[in-house]
């Protein structure tokens, strides 16, 4: 009889074979841990699909949403086109995966963040908001999102920030109203806006991700935006790449582009006149008939009760 | 009645629920953009006609003209009526307070009077001298549409920089064209 083979399954498989059966199955293993907390994860690569889970929030107002045919086709979105259609249009295969913000400046932990840190580590809420456009029209959107003081307060702003300031992503390939025409929109790309901490810190704030259940359309501001509602929506940028931590008040994109007509602070006023729009009344798209009067605009758009404090000694005239 | 063509898709788009999430803004939109290619139009009669020799193509400015007179009116009247709900005085404050419907609104009332008088018997009742005179008001009528359209945009002003450039191809045709015809006249005091 022969004697068994004395050898040792290890000697048998490959040596690299063999460890990478093991680096697999940790691997394996860590994502089934993260799968477990980051459910959204695959949800990131593609806007429209659906958000499961997402809070009810108390601060929603109980006005009826605007259609989602409406919200998603009727845009001021300028790198993708001054039409209000354009965006719906140009916006299509616009990639916002992978996606990651940089957080910069007065802060003690600035970083590039991928997009799925922020879906991880912040549990979603569905606010419905109403939404004034300083072109006097207006809309009630249901977004999905979470209170921007939430990741403020992660990143420990140092005591020197006083502002801060969003970027939207630069690429003109993508962006094609970004292009430099023979006239251009004549807008300063990067779109640049900004907020005054405690403006920032107001509950009201929010980082979108979603609208009506759903992951952004790329029109409304994918994969992230922000959400300030008492202020006209151009505050309210989109697709942000940056944030950062600031002293200095920032110089927004609109006041670069008209300081008489666009101040830092924008908030909804009907005593301030835009001067080529009265805000006094506001048209409600999709509600209002064609022959029906404008509602009148309220104060911080119906949100004094919760806003006006931050405002308190101002001159909303001379700090419009 | 080629003309009535932009009213007809009008309409239709109205009753078919294809003017868009803000119908209103578009219906304001849309006949203001038929008055100035009216305008455009009326405005082309007489350069292409010198420079073509069609004399017949007078027959038709008079028409052009009351149909940028007719959109005009659709155009105020949908501002008046669907944007502003004929509350007076809120459209009193608009004209004043915001320079491009102040510009608007006046060359819409000087509009006016070149309609009334755009029949024969009132040419015949002005005299031809007059009338003309009276009818150059044209000119700063074109002017003051594109400048409405130019104030009125936020930032891309592509759009109005084209009405812009038509105008002023036509309005520098006729200037060319004065030049061209009538011989230098030495002013009579100028003694050298």
């Amino acid at each position: 009889m022969r004697k068994p083979a004395d050898i040792k399954p290890s000697e048998i498989t490959p040596k690299e074979i063999y460890l990478n059966r093991r680096r697999f199955l940790r691997e394996a293993a860590a994502v089934a841990a993260a799968g477990a907390s980051a459910a959204l994860l695959p949800c990131v690569t593609q806007a429209g699909q659906k958000i499961p889970n997402a809070r009810k929030s108390p601060l929603s107002t109980g006005e009826k949403p605007t259609s989602v045919q409406d919200i998603t086709s009727y845009n001021n979105f300028y790198e993708f086109g001054t039409d209000k259609k354009d965006p719906a249009r140009n916006a299509q295969n616009f990639r916002t995966f992978p996606w990651s913000v940089a957080i910069e400046g007065e802060v003690k932990k600035p970083a590039v963040y991928p997009f799925e840190d922020f879906l991880k580590h912040f549990p979603l809420e569905e606010r419905i908001y109403r939404l004034r456009c300083v072109e006097a029209w207006s809309m009630v959107v249901p977004w999905v999102g979470f209170p921007l003081r939430d990741l403020i307060r992660r990143l420990e702003p140092t005591s020197r920030a006083k502002y801060v300031e969003f970027t939207t992503l630069h690429d003109p390939e993508q962006m094609p109203g970004q292009k430099p025409g023979l006239f251009g929109a004549g807008l300063d790309w990067p779109y640049v806006e900004g907020l005054r901490l405690d403006e920032a810190m107001h509950p009201l704030t929010i980082l979108a991700v979603g609208l009506y259940g759903e992951m952004l359309p790329n029109q409304n501001g994918a994969p992230i935006r922000l959400v300030v509602p008492w202020k006209y929506g151009f505050k309210s940028i989109k697709s942000i790449v940056k944030i950062r931590f600031v002293e200095k008040q920032p110089l927004t994109t609109w006041m670069k582009a008209g300081p008489s007509e666009y101040g830092f602070y924008s908030n909804v006023n009907p005593t301030v006149d835009h001067p080529r729009w009265s805000q006094a009344a506001e048209r409600r798209i999709g509600e209002d008939s064609l022959f029906s009067p404008k509602r009148k605009t309220l104060m911080f758009n119906g949100y004094a009760e919760q806003v006006a404090s931050l405002y308190t000694g101002m001159d909303l005239k001379k700090f419009f | 009645m080629l003309a009535l063509i932009p009213l007809a898709i009008l309409i239709y788009r109205a009753l078919t629920n294809d003017l868009g999430a803000n119908p209103i803004e578009t219906i304001n939109r849309y006949t203001g953009d038929w008055v100035l290619r009216f305008l455009m139009l009326t405005l082309a009669v007489t350069p292409l006609r010198r420079l073509t020799g069609w004399n017949g193509l007078l027959r038709y400015r008079r028409m052009l003209g009351l149909f940028a007179f007719f959109y005009a009116c659709l155009h105020f009247l949908s501002y008046a009526w669907l944007d502003q709900y004929f509350v007076l005085a809120d459209i009193i404050k608009d004209v004043i307070k915001r320079p491009y419907i102040t510009v608007g609104f006046a060359s819409f009332l000087m509009l006016i009077p070149l309609a009334l008088t755009s029949t024969n018997a009132m040419i015949r009742r002005l005299g031809a001298k007059r009338w003309q005179q009276l009818h150059r008001l044209v000119y700063l009528i074109g002017i003051g549409g594109v400048v409405h359209f130019l104030w009125l945009v936020k930032s891309d002003i592509r759009e109005p920089l084209v009405y812009g450039v038509v105008l002023a191809l036509l309005l520098g045709f006729r200037l060319w064209d004065r030049r061209r015809r009538t011989p230098d006249v030495i002013p009579s005091g100028a003694v050298r």
